[in-house]
Order: C-alpha cells, then sequence, then structure tokens
C-alpha cells in the first residue's frame, strides 16, 4: 500500500496508457465487424468462411502478433499502434461472431414489418436491426473489453508502456507489491470497463428496462 | 516482407529444427505435458464444484461471478506473482495456468449439468434413483456435449497461454517466441507461433471429432451445438455462452 | 428469458464492485488524461522541436541510466522523456534506427559486438576508438564513463571450492557437467556460448534462458544450484549479498563495456550533448552498483525517483 502510494502517479498514468490501448480496439474491431458480419450474412458460404477465417486469427499469440506487425505494417518497433492493430484482429475475431448471432437474434417477422412499412435497407439497418441487437453485441463487447484488458499486459515485453510493465519491472526488481498492485489495477480496469458497458447498453436500449426486472444495486 | 516467410518456412523445413534438445519435437511434447497437467488439475477442481452447483443449483451466483472475475487475471501478472512468489521450477507457472484455466471449466460443467431437461432430471427421481444416481445417470450423460464444449475452450485456452511460460524459463513451443523475441529473429517468432496455432487447431479437430463420434448429442441439446465447426470454441463469445447457461 | 436471466446475475455480480470502484473510474480518466499513449513524441512521425526520448533495455541498471540521461537533459532545459524496458539489443537498437528512440544507455564492448562480430578489440580505448566505424549510419556515440557493467560468469562459494575454479579457465575441465543460467540472448552472443567454446573450450550441458537480465531468478536459480553458472552484471548487488564468485576472465571473452550514450544524429543538439558527456564524467561504478541497489534491494525505489537522487547529490541537477 504505502508503495502503491508513493507511486501512484506512475500506476495512473499506466492506468491511462493500458486503457487507451484496450478501448481503441474495441471501438475499431466494432467498426470493422458490423459491416463485416452484414456481408457475411449474406449467404452460408460466406458466413462460414467469414467465421473460421476471423476464429483462425484468434489462434496467432499475442506476442508474436505484437512483433511480426511491423514488418507487415512498415510501423516502429515501439509503436503502440502495433498492439492496437493486434488488439483490433482479436476485437474482429470475437465481434465478428458475436455480431452474427446478435443480427440473427433479431426477429425476422420485425424485419418483414419494417420493410413493409416502406423501410428502405440502409434505415432498416440503423434502425430496426442496429438497435434490436444491441443487447447480444454488447454481451460480445464485453467479453472483449475482459479479453483486450488482460492482454494489453503482453506489450510490456515489448517496452510499450501499460500496466503490465508492473509485472516486468516485478519480476526484474524481486519486488511481488508491484505485481500485486499490477493485477489489482487490471482488475479495477476491467471491473469498471464492464459497468461502463453494462450502462451504456442500458442507456441505448431504454426499452429493455421495461422488460426486466429492476435490478438491484446496479445503478453505478 | 515476402522474405520473413520464405524465412519462415525454411526455419520450419530445416531438419536441424526438428530434432535435439531445444528441437520443435521436444519443444512439442513440453508444450503437451504442460497442458496435459495444466488440464489434469484444473479439471480435478473445476468438473467437482461443477458438478455439484450444477446438481444442487447452489452457489450458482458465486461461481458466476468469481468465473467472471478470474477471467479478468492477466495471465503475465500472475505467472510473474507465482514465481516471485514460489520460486522457478515446474508447479509455480503451471498452477497460475490452473487459475486461468477453472473458470472455463467450471463453467461448461456447470451449464452442461443445468443444461439438461428437468423433466428428465423429475423422471428419473421418479424412477427412484438416489442424487448421486441423478446425477450421474441422467445429468451428466445428458450434459457431456455441453461440458464437452466447456473442456474443449478450456484446452485450446491453455495451449495458447502455455506459450508464456517460456518467460519464466521453462519450454515449450513459446520458447520460440521468446528467444526469438530477444535476438530479433522474426522467422523464430513467426514459426513458433505457426506451430503453436496448428498445435490448437489440430487438437481441436481431434477433440470435435472425438465429441461426433464419442459423445450422445444429449437430451437437451439443440442441433447446432452439434455442428463442430474447427475452431469455434476457441472464440471467447462461445465461451461465454457457456458460462451463461449454455445457449447463445 | 434466458438473455435476461444471464444479465440479471451479471449485474448482481459487478453491480456492488462497479459503485465502489466510481471513485477509481474519475482517478484513473485524470492520470490518464495526461498523455493518452505515454509516447507522443516517439509516435508522433513529426519531430516535436528538440523533444528526446531516452529508451532502455530490459533490465533495471539501464532504466536507471535513462532516468538519468533523461534527468539530466531535462535540468539543462532539453526536454527528454524515457521509453523503458524496450528489450534486448537485438530489439532496442533497432528501435533507435527507426527513430522510435533518440537515445538508449548501452555497453561499449557489447555495442562493438553487435555491430561486429569478429571484433578483436579488447581494452575499453580500442573498443571506443572502433566504435564510430561500425555504427550505422546515422548513428553515434557520445564520450565513455568510467562506470563499467559487464557480463560475468558468476558461481557459489560451494561450487568454486568443489570444482576449484579460479578462472574462467578452469571451467573447461568440468563444463559439461555444468548448467548455464543466462538470458536467452546468451545463445548467439558472441561473449556467450560461442565466445566460451572459442576462448575456453567450455560447452556447457545446458543453457537455461532467463528473462530477468541477470536479476533475482537467474540469482535464484544459482543459489539453489538449479544452474551450476550463471551470467551476471558486475554490478549486481546480489553478487556481494550473496558472496558469489565472479571468475576471472583472463582471456577477455568479456571485454571492457564502458557506459555510453548511443543515440540518433537526427535529433542530437549541442546543449544535449553536453548535458550528457556530464554525466560521463561523473558516473563511476561504484555508482552503478548503489543505484542498483536502491531500485532493486529492499528500499525498491523507483528508478526515476534513485536517478533523481543521485543527479541532485552529484550537483547535474540543482
Amino acid at each position: 500500500m504505502g508503495w502503491f502510494l508513493a507511486n501512484s502517479g506512475h500506476v495512473f498514468d499506466l492506468a491511462g496508457q493500458h486503457l487507451v490501448l484496450a478501448i481503441l480496439p474495441m471501438v475499431f474491431g466494432l467498426l470493422i465487424s458490423i459491416p463485416l458480419a452484414q456481408f457475411a450474412r449474406q449467404n452460408s458460404t460466406l458466413r462460414s468462411v467469414v467465421v473460421t477465417a476471423t476464429s483462425l486469427l484468434y489462434t496467432i499469440p499475442s506476442l508474436a502478433l505484437f512483433i511480426i506487425l511491423p514488418s507487415i505494417l512498415a510501423t516502429r518497433i515501439l509503436d503502440p499502434l502495433n498492439v492496437v492493430v493486434a488488439l483490433t484482429i482479436y476485437a474482429v475475431a470475437l465481434l465478428v461472431r458475436a455480431a452474427l448471432d446478435a443480427f440473427d437474434s433479431v426477429d425476422d417477422d420485425l424485419r418483414q414489418a419494417a420493410v413493409a412499412m416502406g423501410y428502405k435497407p440502409a434505415a432498416r439497418f440503423v434502425q430496426i436491426d442496429l438497435p434490436l441487437s444491441l443487447p447480444v453485441l454488447f454481451a460480445g463487447l464485453r467479453v472483449v473489453s475482459v479479453s483486450n484488458i488482460s492482454l494489453v499486459s503482453v506489450a510490456a515485453l515489448l517496452g510499450i508502456g501499460n500496466l503490465g510493465m508492473l509485472f516486468t519491472s516485478g519480476l526484474q526488481r524481486d519486488f511481488v507489491t508491484e505485481v500485486v498492485v499490477g493485477i489489482i489495477a487490471i482488475l479495477v480496469l476491467a471491473v469498471v470497463m464492464d459497468a461502463v458497458l453494462v450502462l451504456l447498453e442500458r442507456l441505448l436500449t431504454p426499452w429493455s428496462r421495461a422488460s426486466t426486472k429492476p435490478a438491484g444495486g446496479a445503478s453505478a | 516482407m515476402s522474405n520473413i516467410f520464405t524465412d519462415t518456412f525454411a526455419w520450419l523445413a530445416d531438419p536441424q529444427q526438428w530434432s535435439g534438445s531445444s528441437g520443435i519435437a521436444v519443444r512439442l511434447a513440453e508444450h503437451l505435458q504442460y497442458t496435459a497437467l495444466v488440464m489434469l488439475i484444473a479439471s480435478a477442481i473445476a468438473v467437482p464444484i461443477g458438478l455439484y452447483v450444477g446438481h444442487t443449483g447452489r452457489g450458482r451466483v458465486a461461481v458466476v461471478a468469481v468465473a467472471g472475475a478470474l477471467r479478468a487475471l492477466p495471465t503475465l501478472g500472475l505467472l510473474t506473482l507465482f514465481v516471485l512468489l514460489a520460486g522457478i521450477g515446474l508447479m509455480p507457472p503451471v498452477w497460475a495456468l490452473v487459475i486461468l484455466t477453472v473458470p472455463p471449466l467450471l463453467a461448461g460443467t456447470y451449464a452442461g449439468v443445468s443444461s439438461v431437461d428437468r423433466n428428465v432430471v423429475d423422471a428419473a427421481r421418479a424412477m427412484g434413483m438416489t442424487e448421486l444416481q441423478v446425477l450421474f445417470r441422467a445429468e451428466v450423460p445428458n450434459g457431456l456435449q455441453v461440458m464437452s464444449g466447456g473442456f474443449r475452450t478450456g484446452i485450446l485456452q491453455v495451449i495458447a497461454t502455455v506459450s508464456v511460460v517460456a518467460y519464466i524459463n521453462l519450454g515449450g513451443l513459446g520458447r520460440y517466441l521468446f528467444d526469438g523475441l530477444v535476438l530479433s529473429d522474426f522467422p523464430q517468432m513467426l514459426g513458433g507461433s505457426l506451430l503453436i496455432a496448428g498445435l490448437a487447431i489440430a487438437v481441436d479437430l481431434i477433440l470435435a471429432l472425438f465429441q461426433r463420434l464419442f459423445l450422445s448429442p444429449g437430451a437437451s441439446a439443440k442441433p447446432d451445438r452439434s455442428q463442430p465447426a474447427a475452431v469455434d470454441l476457441t472464440d471467447p463469445v462461445t465461451a461465454e455462452a457457456v458460462v451463461q447457461g449454455g445457449t447463445s | 428469458m434466458k438473455e435476461n436471466h444471464h444479465r440479471i446475475l451479471g449485474r448482481r455480480a459487478f453491480g456492488g464492485i462497479a459503485a465502489g470502484v466510481g471513485l477509481a473510474i474519475a482517478l484513473t480518466a485524470c492520470g490518464g488524461a495526461s498523455d493518452p499513449l505515454g509516447t507522443a513524441p516517439a509516435t508522433g512521425g513529426t519531430a516535436t522541436g528538440s523533444a528526446l526520448v531516452i529508451g532502455s533495455a530490459d533490465f533495471p541498471e539501464s532504466q536507471i541510466l535513462a532516468e538519468v540521461y533523461a534527468g539530466a537533459l531535462n535540468s539543462a532545459g532539453v526536454t527528454a522523456s524515457t521509453k523503458p524496458n524496450i528489450g534486448s539489443r537485438e530489439v532496442y537498437f533497432k528501435a533507435v534506427q527507426d527513430g522510435s528512440v533518440d537515445i538508449i544507455p548501452d555497453y561499449s564492448g557489447n555495442l562493438l559486438l553487435h555491430v561486429n562480430k569478429d571484433a578483436a578489440e579488447v581494452s575499453a580505448e580500442d573498443i571506443f576508438k572502433a566504435l564510430p566505424g561500425k555504427l550505422p549510419e546515422g548513428l553515434a556515440v557520445l564520450e565513455p564513463s568510467k562506470a563499467e557493467n559487464k557480463d560475468a560468469m558468476v558461481v557459489t562459494k560451494a561450487t568454486a571450492e568443489k570444482y576449484q575454479l579460479k578462472s574462467i579457465e578452469d571451467l573447461a575441465k568440468v563444463c559439461s557437467e555444468l548448467v548455464v543460467g543466462a538470458p536467452a540472448t546468451f545463445a548467439e552472443r558472441a561473449y556467450g556460448l560461442p565466445g566460451l567454446k572459442k576462448n575456453y573450450n567450455c560447452v556447457p550441458k545446458k543453457l537455461e534462458p532467463f528473462s530477468d537480465g541477470g536479476g533475482p531468478l537467474t540469482v535464484k536459480a544459482l543459489l539453489t544450484d538449479q544452474v551450476q553458472v550463471a551470467d551476471i552484471y558486475t554490478t549486481t548487488p546480489a553478487i556481494a549479498d550473496n558472496d558469489l564468485v565472479v571468475l576471472p576472465d583472463p582471456k577477455n571473452n568479456f571485454i571492457a563495456q564502458q557506459v555510453l550514450p548511443l543515440y540518433s544524429k537526427a535529433k542530437m543538439t549541442d546543449k544535449a550533448r553536453d548535458a550528457l558527456n556530464n554525466v560521463s564524467r561523473i558516473l563511476t561504478t561504484e555508482d552503478l552498483i548503489n543505484l542498483n541497489r536502491a531500485v532493486s534491494g529492499d528500499q525498491k525505489q523507483n528508478p526515476k525517483d534513485a536517478a533523481a537522487a543521485w543527479l541532485k547529490d552529484k550537483g547535474i541537477v540543482k
């Protein structure tokens, strides 16, 4: 505790960098996955190709991806962009599946009704499909959030600033406290992000609150 | 660019890389050995608890909360912590991985048992089965399909994360990632990554085949669950679905 | 139904904690806001004036030195930030080359061997003279300091007595029975396994790779006899603390290693050069040991704080 208080500025700084490296890929992942999932829904062949291809991406070890990306992207080796791109790839791998499930979860009768009411495809997608698929999409986002926050720490092995630095430094200095602070800080970030996502989902899907029993104590 | 890939294939194709005490064959065996050890210990912890919670319905909230929290633990942090506390050697890293592997196994087992149609369970009870008989003759056989889904998720996760133990001087295929990293030897790193990914896919295919050949789809299984898409369960969304009660 | 069911579970699980960490959100937001990626100068592509980024290797001493350099530069009116724990020389050398960092503390002998595997120079003077000709275009080194930190073959007192080890030469007879603990780079570096074989005809039974830069794990492995010989840096306080024996190196397998700044010429200025040369004039091996003790010993001082204290003590920062 004493060490944490004395170094809180350092820890908060790393936490801030950690958060940025975790959140950006979620946003990019979402922006890529939604159109990709829409595209994959056209027919079952496309769908299985996209699902299999994105799942394969997930088997690449993160450390390897962090290292190999600079030679593919022509970025500098210490560029945080490498981490953002790597985690975006993982986010896409997870979110395409979630987005497919999410769009599947929308009742087809509703779609038909929208078409009957004269909605154009784009308007229908934005006003009907997307809002109604939000709950399943958010479930996927919450998984990505936890997984990203944990994965970012691996980038510390390459000197890219984040809470994982507390692990490498703790190991080099035989300093358990520093490692424990790092683990707790990452757990706190994961919980905070999860709470934010739950809150965001509630704000974006006001209709679902009416059908759900009010969950006590969830207001953050 | 292209020469990285040709170099990688040259690295993989070089017979010298495959033999010797730090050859691919040895590293592969080490990797499988660590994976098996972690799975064995994690199953010994997770399966009984999962069965108990699934059967009795007690402690469900706690299991979901704990499984969620454990999943947020950073592998690297846990590994470092255990090694600093317990020293180098085989077991400290293995215990760190066990902690990370228990959640999917626990969730899978729990979800498997609780996914069984309540009518089946009630019928078993009505036939005069004891609680243990209900569990092992009705719930486990019918929930096995979902349970094996959790098991597959777990084993794939272990195959991927076992790579990290090379950060602490253990072997396994992860060695190529860390040695390649400090030596800035891209072909070695990329070759190592391909081997790990290939191993994960191969193991998953074998498990999918096993699941299809030997496991009954179960009374409660939905048709789409038996679809054995090769790497589907590497995917934590599926894992999450398993945690959330076996349907996605 | 299932959907709602799980969401309620999720909310119960996280809801309570979520309220408790509300404060943490605010604090985190503040901490992060100041410098989102922490690396603005390094990644910006366009050079932001004369701001310099000091990198460091993946062991504490290098991080301390980077903080020392940055502190001295800032005090001289040159804006500098640090980028610690980049990795091994194989990695950070590229980082200096590609402009990810501008300056990194390095060690003259190993730096020379990195750019010229067959370098025959052994003495500090010869090495420093040979360096400029071998460094690639755009890179250079500044004046070396008196401070030296070498890789060394270290054994426990018990092992030294058991095998009658007086120097690395004595290792040759028993080498094949011994396990060496070292960073993974030791397998390929000129002074590593290749050097041991060439200079001392010593091929160890096995190399146990450690990722802690000759740190606590390596020392623990040595003390518990999991490895019998370890590559530990000579400025590691643990050598004296554990009564370890540094085997002399009569054949100069480990050549002179003066601490000096390796830099990219692109952003070096006279002002920065003077500030760094001033540090090198003052820094001694003794200082390195003390700084290492402050950071990795019981005190666990932050490298930045340890560096600041040293700079103040030496009058470099007023």
